[in-house]
Formats: structure tokens, C-alpha cells, sequence
């Protein structure tokens, strides 16, 4: 593949993403956007997606020499993570802390249950080997390295069939002279293992999160390196010759080369997508502060996007062994676009709990056997189920009318929740709960990020969001839903939107004040060059931008609030302007500063990015025609608590300008978009739709 | 009965009431100064309706917090009446008999208005790592001599705070910003809660949250009362030696099943001791109840209703009804043995789901010293990081290595330990073998060796239980390796009591293994296979099994 720039001179883009179920691609040339969506094929998943880019092309009347950019991004990582299906991997640490992986938190998840299970280390205790040597906090050596037991680790490795080893030092972000000692000793006794080094993959303070994501990054590496590689050349083969690019957790493009080196940094690209999705609707629409609802079969994320960029984690946990209870995963510390995913979608299946308390999720009914409406064998009562049966959705026109749905089999699943119930009421129950979960993850979320909710707008796609976007944001008190074109993929098109970029963090710890200007400028400066060449190799032509952030607490406490800071030497006089915007970001989120006490700074992030995707503006249209609905249906209105008369369109007849009135059901052939009554809906200028409250007038009748 | 539409907005508020206080709970972690609090998650938070009962906590929490705050917030309403509150006003106390059993656990309270009306109150509890004092240890030999009291007063009123009382505060403890700032957190904390509750009210039409707090707990009281009438009624006796500070301590349980009640009396356990280790009422109910209901209804959400059914009675003076004025800053290394001893009980009714014995206290490194090896004259510290050991095996399970139980608190990294004091911990690994052998063996402990950074000497506060008496297995199953307390150099350590640890030297622990269930030679090949492939178990057990 040639390391050309993005050829401008060529048309098309092409972005895929390989997903659990279904990989799906996107062809973009000019104003005309192809898609489709294949089954995955695990054997060999660069099979789906060449067969999709063939049949894309073949709609286009393109070639291969006409695209000028492709863009890939893949939850094989993630799932050899859940599946436990990666290398065999050693982990060679410190003396005296084999079991780190092992012991965590020493915590439970759960307070209650006596019956947890720990999620067991991708290294298990025999492949964790341990050589003598220490570094103090400040970075100086206590002990030298031990050699010797290096190379004996090397033996055993060896010995074992080990494809992969990670290794760990403790304090290796402030020393990694170790590390790289070590890895030098091992490469050269194990020429063919991969080797992942903690200071390289995830140089940061708490050896736990660093260990398990450099353990991760090595279970992984050998499986996306040949899958990589493999993709590289059958694409070379098929005589595409453009750059190709690997969307990253953190919502940024990165070099092939790149990803196969620390593959962890891929595990949540497919949502990372999503959100860069909804960034660009944001941008296209100049919407500063907004809400992204992706809401699919099985989960529901939420992500906040402000002045168009998704926010941003530095971490996050995978392969949770009790789905989504927090604590139960690996925790992987990499940059990540900052979302919560709960186990709410359209197949999550409704039960009672022991109190008798309403349950949606996590369990979902996926694709097989599906809702029980699907009749597929399903039994179980599911969000889908209660949605046909309150009327959101037509029986006769899902999924563009390829399956015909039962209304019959999804009241006989609800009334197992309460024989004796009403179905549509218990429909509604259904509903408003699982509403209620991702109303409430979404306040959680924003507590955490310091963030308000009711002045944002939301964006819903994903084919179950637009179904309850309306109702969610009645309870969120959003006032304005949009629900963009493409959404059924909106990943993929969202890889299409994403700046090639890089980010580093580096744990150094500094008192505001205090401030080693020398070291820090220096430690900075290398970080920045790392970054800087990474994203050249990938983009060498185009124009880089460099944003770098301090991470902050008062002395003594434990979590850090983020602060961005100027992109250049740090001088003494930046210290006080440090401060302040430390001190007002403070008090924004916790209500008041603590004057007396000193500041210190922990870790130090450079991020750099080139080729950021600019929308095309387009001017607002307004209202410009009053559309009637021709059909009614009969439909449960969550907030009146009762039934209301719905108007019904077809999405395709709709054209930017025209506008409805709520309550409204708008079809089109993946989902359907639920307008509630105290919602207008327009089209804009994008062909989105745009759900309104209108003003309160007096009490709703 | 959820076919109907009230109940369906009540189970809403329900769900979103748990969120309430996650939230809070959330908001004190990040806020917090003391390592206890912002990385250990040792705190609760939990909303209560305007007649002080529980109605919603955070799962984050620690039982004996939780449980513990449950009792407390009525001596807040008896001694400030609703009708005297007002908007703004926050309330403090540490009192270890009103609440949650040392002056370390710090409580506030906080009223909701809504129009001008009392709708809810909130409240946290948070370990406070700095309360003046001798520092948490077993060493005072009255309450007088363990750091600050703070009676129940009002730490805000309309809004200002009491800097009366914060001046006291800070004159009295060593890190006087920090405590400061743990205390503002607390405040931070309540009003994230007040303000989300008052938004949910204000939605759902509520005056108060007393409508919908009423239908929570009937219906977690109903869940409870079910799942206890499930059991065989009947009465089980259990005793329970534990180390003691100097001299053994015998702690005697029955409990009784009737009637959709369990009702638990300590007669017959020793006398309270003059030495820090001693329990209160409120603690010692918190933890009995904590084991019971986690084997006999851990899905019911916990609160007042859920709660109600469990009655605990001890003897006034004895050490798990201690009164003033005795020491109880070590109170865990008592209370949090009470699970097990509730296991002894429930194991001979509900064998089939009862674990066996872990080890069960928190073996916490509380280390005091100083070092002037930095050139940057005296540096004094003050450090704790908390370590596990074993829990006892489950039914159709292994014990959990290494794991906080009862306690829910998690452990500190190493790394950030060592950044905030000058000592360096040399190793931190599972304690090999030291898991009961059983069909389902008991956790592994582990092994943690500390020295001074510079090689300067220390302090330490001891405060190690199953030193002398480890954990039981059950039906055959081995018991738990007990733990051991000594320097590197070799002498042993008391596990009990404040001890320097001398230049150049190193304190070493081993935290103490879960007991096994089960004969050990029914144990599934694979799995004692796999234990010694990994090395975690070796000599021992395969001893054990060649004994049979």
C-alpha cells in the first residue's frame, strides 16, 4: 500500500466497519453514498468486507483506482478479549507482584452475591514470570535488574509455546530503562514472539490498569497483526493503492503499521465511530452541546459531543463477565471516546425481579431467536415486542417489509410478566423502563463528566434509538432529537469523518508552582515528536494540529479534572494561568475550590491530528410546508399514560422544509421514528429529521 | 402487579433513585482527600424519607457504613426536628454509638426541601483517614484518647457553614486542609443527591418522598419476609473464638428462624476489653444482618423494609454492645468476623448455601514515621493501604483469593501508596497454599513486605485477626492458613498493638487463607490440577490429602 497522502484527485471513500453480527460498509463519492451491510465472516473477516467494497464499487460504476481513501474499523480485538480466543501470552513483572492481574482490586462487584466469579487474567499464573530489580516512585533504582532471570523467563517462555509477552515493571512510567532492557534480552532469545512493553503501550501510575492493558495489547497483537497484514495485501492484490486507515478507540485515524503494534488501541472503534458520527452532525448543524444516543439490538450507548469533539476517557473495562456491571471486566488504559454502554436494546428481554420490580436487559434476545414477535422461536418478552404492541411499529412494514411480525406471540410474551395484566399497559411498562435505564445512565454519565443535560441536543441513531429518542429526551427535558440519514451504519460513515491523530499520556508528577519547566518541556517535546511522526507516516502531507492536556487534583486527592494547556514551551508565567482555568474548571463541577491548598498535576497528555473533516454547510430551510398525514394509528402515548391517535408517514416522501405535527410515526425501511405529542418534526436542509418540543402552552390535554 | 399504571411510575422512581445515590456516591470519590474514601470506596450514601428510614444506598458502599447509617439518621431527627430545619442546613456527627462505631467514620446529613417543605433527607458516611488522636489503632483506652468527638451538630445552617466548628476540627488533626476538604465533600455530595431528588420529585408530582418511599418498602419488606419464610423455622447455635487483643475472645451467636423473622442474640459473648477492638450496637448489627441477608435474600435492594426483618440483640457490655466510654477506633477487627459467625448459625439450616469461614478481617497497613533522607528536612508520614486475605469457599465454588469480604472496600495501588509515602512495598503476591483444602478450596491469602524508602525505621498499628485462631473449614473441608506477623529479619510481631519496625528492617505480613468446604478428595482433578500447575497449591494440601 502506498504511503501516499489522502489522493485528493480520486472520488471515493470507503469505510467499513466489522462488527459482531455484521460488517458494514459505505461508499461516499461526492453527494451519493452507497452502503451495505454483510454478514461477518469469522474465518477470514477481510472476506465480507471485500465482497461488500466489490458490490459497493460495482453500484458506484467505480474502480478500485478511483477511491482515495480507505478507512477500517474492527471489533475482532474486542472480541478475541470477550472470547478469550488470543495468543498465548507471558507476563514477565517485577519480583514479589505475579499476581497483580490476578488480585485487581482485591474487591467485589457485587456487595451481595456470593456467587461472583472473577474475570481470569489473559496471562494465567504460570506464563507470569517474575525477574528481581526495582524503581522507587521518583524513578531512581533500588535494585538493579536481574538478567539472569530474565533469560531463564526467556527459557520458560520458550518452553511453554508462549506466542506473545507483555512486560510490566512497577513504575515504568517514571523508569523504563528496565523494560526495554528486558525486552531486548527476550527478543533476542525469542526472535518470534511479539513483545508489548508497559511503558510503551500505557506508561500511567496504578499498575493494575497499566499490566492489564499491556497483557491485553500482547493477547491480542499476534491475531490483528496477521489479520492486518493479511488485509494489506489481498487489497494490494485487488489493485486499490490508496492509504488505509484504522479507526482507534479514541474516535482518531492511525497507520496500519500503528494499529498492529499496540491493537488495544482498536477495541472500541465501531462505538468511536458512532460518536464521530454524531460529531459531524453536530458540525454540519453547528450544535454545540449535544447528547449521542446509539442504540442497537443489545446495548445502548450514550456519549456527549461539545463544539463538535466527543469526549474524551482515558480508560475504560472490557469483557465484563457479568455484563456491564462495572468492575467485572479488564480495565484497558487507552484514550477512548468517553460513552457508557448499557445492556438496553431493541432485543433485551423484560423480567421480574425477586421484589417484583420490572427488569429490562442485560440479557437481550439478539438476532436468534430474536424478539418473540419475530417468530423465531423466541419467548421471552423484549423492548421490539413491547414496541409492536403499543403501535410504534407497523407488523407489515418492519425491516422494509422482509419480516412479518406477530403482534399475537408478543402479548403472549408480555403477559408472562403478569398473566393477569393488561398487555399494553405491560408494554408500556416494558418501555418506560428501559427508557428510564438509559435516561438515568445518561444522568449518571453526566455527573461523572460534570456535564448539564436539558441544554443539549440529542442525536438518535442505531436502529432502535429513533424509537425512543423522544421519550427519552421528555425525561431528560432535551428539547430538540435528530434523527440523521445512514444512521443504520452510522460507524462506518462515521470513519469516514474521523482526523488521523494520535495521543500520548505520560504520568509525571508535578506541583503547580513547583513546576520542573525544564523536564516537563523536555518530556513533552518527545511525546509530542512520537506523536507527531505517527501521524506523519500516516498523513504525510497533511497539515498536523497538536492540543496537549494536564491532568490535575488538589494534593491529596484522587481523581484528576482535565485542563488544556498551550501547545508550546511551558514558561514561568503559565503556572498562574494553569491555576485558574484549574480552579474555574473546579468550581464548575464540584461548586467550590479549596483556596489554602496546593495543586499538582499527574499525567500529561499530547494529542496531535491532521485532516479533520470539514462539513458542507448547507443553509437552513426552515418551515416551509405543512404536511398532513394521510394515515392514523392508534398508538400508547408513554406521557399521557394512555392511547393517542398517531399520524404515520414514509420518510421518502418527506423533503427538506416540510414540517408535522406530533404525535407522529415516521417510517422508514430500518426503523421508525417516534415523535411524541408534545414534539413538532421537521426536515432539514440535510434530509434529517428534527424532532422539537414545542413551548409549554398550559396544561397538555 | 405491575400492570398498573401508579405502581409502573413508582418502580421509575425506584430505579432512578438508585441512580440518585450512585451518584452521590460518585461524587465522593472524586472530591474526597482521604485515600479511604477516593480510592478504597470505603463510604456509603443513601437517600431516607422525611421520618429518617432508609429508602435507597449505593451499592458502592461497605456494609458496616451502610447498615450503620440505616440506624443513625433518627438521633439526627430526635435531636434536630424537621420543623426546626431548614433549606441549606447540613448536620455532622462521628459519634461511634449513634453511628457507624468509630470516631473515623464520619456522618452527614442533609434535609431536601421542596416548596418550602421537607420532602427527603440525604446522607454519607466516609472513613476519615485523619481524626486527631492516636490514629486508627487498638492502643486508646477510652474514646478520650482516640481523636475528636463530634457530637451531632449542624455543620451548616441555611447554607453557612459552621466555621466554628471546622476550626475546632482542624485544630485537632494533623492534616487540618485535607479534613477540610473531606468534609466539604461531604457537603458536595448531599446537595448532588438533594438536587437530582428534588428534579425527580418535581417530575413524578411528589410533595414528598414519602408516597413512593412507603411502596418501596413494603414491597423489599414483602421480598424479605418471603424469602425468610422459605427457610425452616427453628434455632442454631454457633460460637466463634477470635484472637483478642491479648487473651481470646469467644463470641456466641444463636439465631432464630420464625414466623418470616430472624432474630440473632449474642448472649453468652465475652465481656467488652480495654482496648480498641470493641464493637457497638449499630456495628455489630450492621454486620450480623450483612451476612445473613447475603445468603438469605442478596437480591432484595437494601433499605429500611428490607431490612426490618432481622432483629440483633446483645448484651449491654459486651464487646458487640460496647458502651461509652470504651475504645472502638480497631472496632473491624471484631464486627467484621460477625458474617462467619452468622455462617456457623446458617450453615446447619441452609448448609447447601452457606460459605465457609474466610479471613474475613481487613488487614489493614497503617504506618506512621518520619525520614529526613531527602534533604528537604523532617518528613512525617501517615499511610494505609488495605490488603485481603482468603474468603471462606463457596457452595459449588472456590473461595475468592485475595478478596475484601465482608468489607467492600478495594485495595490502593502500589504505585500511588508509594508515591504518597516514603516507603516501598517489596511484595504484594498470593500467599501460596495458604487456601483450606477442601472440594472447594478456601481463597489464598497473600504475602506483603514493606520497608522504609530510605531505610529508615517505622511505626505500625497493628490490628490482624485469625493470627491464632484461622478460619474453619466445613464438612470436611480443611481450615485457612492463619496469618503471621513478624519482621523479615525473623522475630515475630504482636498482631496487635502500635510496634516499630527498626531501620534497615522490613515488616512482613501473611494475611490469612479462606477455609475449604467439602472433603478435599472429592475436589474435580482439573481443577487441583490446574491449582498446582499455577503453584497455588502444593505441599499442604497434598499433605492433607496423603493424611486421608
Amino acid at each position: 500500500m502506498a504511503r501516499s497522502g489522502v489522493n485528493i484527485g480520486r472520488r471515493a471513500r470507503i469505510g467499513s466497519d466489522i462488527g459482531g453480527t455484521f460488517t458494514d460498509i459505505v461508499l461516499e463519492d461526492g453527494e451519493r453514498r452507497f452502503s451495505t451491510k454483510r454478514l461477518t465472516t469469522y474465518d477470514a473477516p477481510e472476506r465480507a468486507l471485500l465482497e461488500g467494497v466489490a458490490e459497493l464499487l460495482t453500484q458506484a460504476g467505480l474502480s478500485p483506482a478511483d477511491v482515495g481513501l480507505m478507512v477500517h474499523g474492527t471489533t475482532l480485538a474486542t472480541n478475541a478479549l470477550i472470547s478469550r480466543r488470543g495468543a498465548v501470552t507471558g507476563f514477565l513483572t517485577t519480583e514479589g507482584f505475579r499476581d497483580v492481574l490476578e488480585m485487581g482490586s482485591e474487591s467485589r462487584f457485587d456487595q451481595y452475591d456470593l456467587s461472583i466469579a472473577k474475570p481470569a487474567p489473559l496471562a494465567p499464573r504460570r506464563l507470569r514470570l517474575t525477574a528481581g530489580g526495582r524503581v522507587a516512585a521518583d524513578g531512581e533504582v533500588l535494585a538493579p535488574l536481574d538478567e539472569a532471570a530474565v533469560e531463564r523467563a526467556a527459557e520458560a517462555f520458550a518452553a511453554a509455546g508462549v506466542e506473545s509477552v507483555a512486560i510490566g515493571f512497577l513504575h515504568s512510567y517514571a523508569h523504563s530503562a528496565h523494560e526495554r532492557a528486558a525486552a531486548a534480552i527476550l527478543a533476542e532469545r525469542l526472535p518470534q514472539v511479539s513483545l508489548s512493553l508497559s511503558s510503551e503501550v500505557s506508561p500511567e501510575i496504578r499498575e493494575y490498569e497499566r499490566f492489564s492493558t499491556t497483557v491485553a495489547n500482547a493477547y491480542v497483537r499476534p491475531l490483528m497483526d496477521a489479520y492486518l497484514r493479511r488485509l494489506e495485501r489481498r487489497l494490494a492484490q485487488a489493485a486499490f493503492d490508496c492509504p488505509l486507515f484504522l479507526m482507534l478507540s479514541s474516535g482518531g485515524l492511525t497507520s496500519l503499521d500503528t494499529a498492529a503494534r499496540f491493537p488495544v488501541r482498536l477495541v472500541e472503534s465501531g462505538p468511536a465511530g458512532g460518536a464521530i458520527f454524531a460529531a459531524s452532525v453536530a458540525a454540519e448543524r453547528g450544535v454545540e452541546r449535544m447528547l449521542a444516543l446509539d442504540v442497537g439490538g443489545t446495548t445502548a450507548k450514550i456519549c456527549f459531543i461539545d463544539d463538535g469533539r466527543p469526549q474524551m476517557s482515558q480508560g475504560f473495562e472490557v469483557a465484563r463477565v457479568h455484563r456491564f456491571r462495572k468492575g467485572s471486566g479488564l480495565p484497558l488504559r487507552i484514550p477512548v471516546v468517553e460513552m457508557v454502554e448499557i445492556g438496553a436494546g431493541g432485543g433485551s428481554i423484560a423480567h421480574l425481579d425477586r421484589v417484583g420490580r420490572l427488569n429490562v436487559g442485560p440479557q437481550s434476545a439478539a438476532s436468534e431467536p430474536g424478539p418473540a414477535c419475530y417468530g423465531r422461536g423466541g419467548t421471552e418478552p423484549t423492548v421490539t415486542d413491547a414496541d409492536l404492541v403499543m403501535g410504534r411499529v407497523d407488523p407489515e412494514a418492519f425491516a422494509a417489509g422482509t419480516l412479518s411480525l406477530d403482534p399475537a406471540a408478543a402479548e403472549t410474551a408480555l403477559r408472562k410478566l403478569d398473566p393477569a395484566g393488561d398487555a399494553r399497559l405491560l408494554a408500556f411498562g416494558v418501555s418506560e423502563i428501559v427508557d428510564e435505564a438509559m435516561a438515568s445512565a445518561t444522568r449518571a454519565h453526566a455527573v461523572e463528566q460534570g456535564a448539564a443535560v436539558e441544554d443539549r441536543t440529542m442525536v438518535a441513531f442505531g436502529g432502535a434509538a429513533p424509537l425512543h429518542a423522544g421519550r427519552i429526551a421528555e425525561k431528560l427535558g432535551v428539547a430538540r432529537v435528530i434523527v440523521p440519514r445512514g444512521a443504520g451504519v452510522g460507524s462506518a460513515v462515521g470513519f469516514l469523518r474521523a482526523p488521523i491523530g494520535y495521543e500520548i499520556s505520560r504520568s509525571r508528577r508535578e506541583r503547580l508552582g513547583q513546576v520542573d519547566l525544564g523536564g516537563v518541556n523536555a518530556m513533552l517535546a518527545e511525546m509530542s515528536e512520537t506523536a507527531h511522526g505517527l501521524v506523519r507516516q500516516g498523513a504525510p502531507a497533511a497539515e498536523r494540529s497538536e492540543r496537549r492536556t494536564a491532568y490535575a487534583r488538589y494534593v491529596g486527592q484522587g481523581y484528576e479534572i482535565s485542563v488544556e494547556i498551550p501547545a508550546r514551551m511551558l514558561g514561568v508565567g503559565d503556572e498562574a494561568v494553569l491555576l485558574e482555568i484549574f480552579e474555574s474548571a473546579y468550581r464548575r463541577q464540584y461548586g467550590r475550590t479549596i483556596p489554602q491548598l496546593p495543586i499538582e498535576i499527574l499525567t500529561w497528555r499530547v494529542n496531535v491530528s491532521a485532516g479533520a473533516w470539514a462539513p458542507q454547510l448547507r443553509e437552513p430551510v426552515g418551515r416551509l410546508r405543512e404536511i398532513t398525514p394521510s394515515t392514523w394509528r392508534e398508538v400508547f402515548d408513554p406521557a399521557a399514560g394512555a392511547v393517542r391517535s398517531y399520524g404515520v408517514v414514509r420518510r421518502e416522501t418527506l423533503s427538506p422544509g416540510d414540517w408535522l405535527r406530533g404525535p407522529l410515526l415516521v417510517v422508514e425501511d430500518q426503523t421508525t421514528t417516534v415523535a411524541p405529542a408534545a414534539f413538532d418534526v421537521s426536515v432539514d436542509a440535510y434530509g434529517y429529521l428534527v424532532l422539537d418540543r414545542r413551548p409549554a402552552t398550559g396544561a397538555p390535554s | 402487579m405491575i400492570g398498573r399504571l401508579d405502581d409502573l411510575r413508582r418502580q421509575v422512581m425506584w430505579t432512578r433513585l438508585i441512580a440518585i445515590v450512585e451518584e452521590q456516591a460518585q461524587t465522593l470519590m472524586r472530591t474526597a482527600f482521604s485515600t479511604t474514601v477516593r480510592d478504597a470506596g470505603d463510604l456509603s450514601a443513601a437517600v431516607f424519607d422525611t421520618q429518617g428510614r432508609m429508602i435507597a444506598e449505593a451499592v458502592t458502599g461497605t456494609p458496616g457504613h451502610v447498615n450503620s447509617m440505616a440506624e443513625g439518621v433518627k438521633h439526627f431527627l430526635a435531636k434536630f426536628p424537621p420543623e426546626t430545619m431548614r433549606e441549606g442546613d447540613h448536620f455532622i456527627t462521628n459519634d461511634p454509638w449513634l453511628t457507624a462505631g468509630h470516631l473515623h467514620d464520619v456522618t452527614v446529613v442533609s434535609p431536601v426541601f421542596l416548596d418550602g417543605r421537607l420532602a427527603a433527607l440525604v446522607g454519607c458516611c466516609c472513613h476519615q483517614l485523619d481524626i486527631g488522636g492516636l490514629g486508627q489503632g487498638p492502643d486508646g483506652r477510652s474514646i478520650f484518647e482516640e481523636g475528636l468527638q463530634i457530637p451531632l451538630l449542624k455543620l451548616a445552617s441555611a447554607g453557612e457553614l459552621n466555621e466554628t466548628l471546622l476550626e475546632m476540627l482542624r485544630q485537632n488533626v494533623r492534616t487540618p486542609m485535607q479534613v477540610e476538604g473531606d468534609v466539604l465533600s461531604y457537603i458536595a455530595s448531599n446537595e448532588t443527591g438533594a438536587r437530582r431528588l428534588r428534579d425527580m420529585l418535581v417530575e413524578f408530582g411528589q410533595a414528598t418522598l414519602d408516597g413512593v418511599g412507603d411502596y418501596i418498602l413494603e414491597q423489599s419488606l414483602a421480598a424479605t419476609r418471603a424469602a425468610i419464610e422459605a427457610l425452616p423455622d427453628g434455632a442454631w447455635s454457633s460460637e466463634l473464638v477470635l484472637d483478642g487483643y491479648d487473651a481470646p475472645i469467644t463470641l456466641c451467636a444463636r439465631l432464630t428462624i420464625r414466623g418470616g423473622e430472624m432474630i440473632v442474640d449474642f448472649a453468652g459473648t465475652d465481656p467488652a476489653v480495654p482496648h480498641g477492638i470493641n464493637v457497638v450496637m449499630n456495628y455489630c448489627r450492621a454486620y450480623a444482618v450483612f451476612g445473613l441477608k447475603c445468603v438469605v435474600a442478596p437480591d432484595v435492594p437494601n433499605n429500611y423494609g428490607a431490612l426490618k426483618p432481622f432483629r440483633v440483640e446483645a448484651p449491654a457490655g459486651c464487646i458487640l454492645n460496647v458502651q461509652r466510654p470504651m475504645p472502638v477506633a480497631a472496632r473491624h477487627v471484631v464486627g467484621q468476623m460477625l458474617p462467619d459467625l452468622m455462617f456457623g448459625c446458617l450453615s446447619q439450616a441452609l448448609p447447601e448455601r452457606t460459605p465457609a469461614e474466610g479471613s474475613s478481617c481487613l488487614w489493614s497497613v497503617q504506618l506512621r514515621g518520619e525520614t529526613q533522607a531527602r534533604g528537604a528536612g523532617v518528613e512525617r508520614f501517615d499511610t494505609v493501604f488495605f490488603n485481603s486475605g482468603g474468603s471462606g469457599a463457596r457452595p459449588g465454588l472456590d473461595g475468592l483469593d485475595a478478596t475484601a469480604f465482608p468489607s467492600g472496600v478495594r485495595a490502593m495501588p502500589v504505585e500511588v501508596t508509594e508515591a504518597g509515602a516514603p516507603i516501598v512495598i517489596w511484595r504484594k503476591e498470593l500467599w501460596a497454599d495458604s487456601g483450606g483444602g477442601g472440594r472447594y478450596r478456601g481463597g489464598l491469602g497473600q504475602v506483603v513486605e514493606v520497608g522504609g524508602r530510605f531505610g529508615d525505621g517505622f511505626e505500625v498499628l497493628a490490628m490482624y485477626e485469625r493470627v491464632a485462631n484461622p478460619a474453619r473449614g466445613r464438612d470436611g473441608g480443611q481450615d485457612g492458613a492463619a496469618g503471621t506477623v513478624s519482621l523479615a529479619s525473623g522475630a515475630p510481631l504482636r498482631a496487635k498493638g502500635l510496634q516499630r519496625i527498626p531501620a534497615g528492617d522490613r515488616l512482613v505480613l501473611k494475611v490469612p487463607g479462606g477455609a475449604g468446604l467439602g472433603d478435599p478428595a472429592e475436589r474435580a482433578a482439573e481443577d487441583l490440577a490446574r491449582d498446582v500447575e499455577d503453584g497455588l497449591v502444593g505441599a499442604r494440601v497434598a499433605s492433607g490429602l496423603a493424611d486421608r
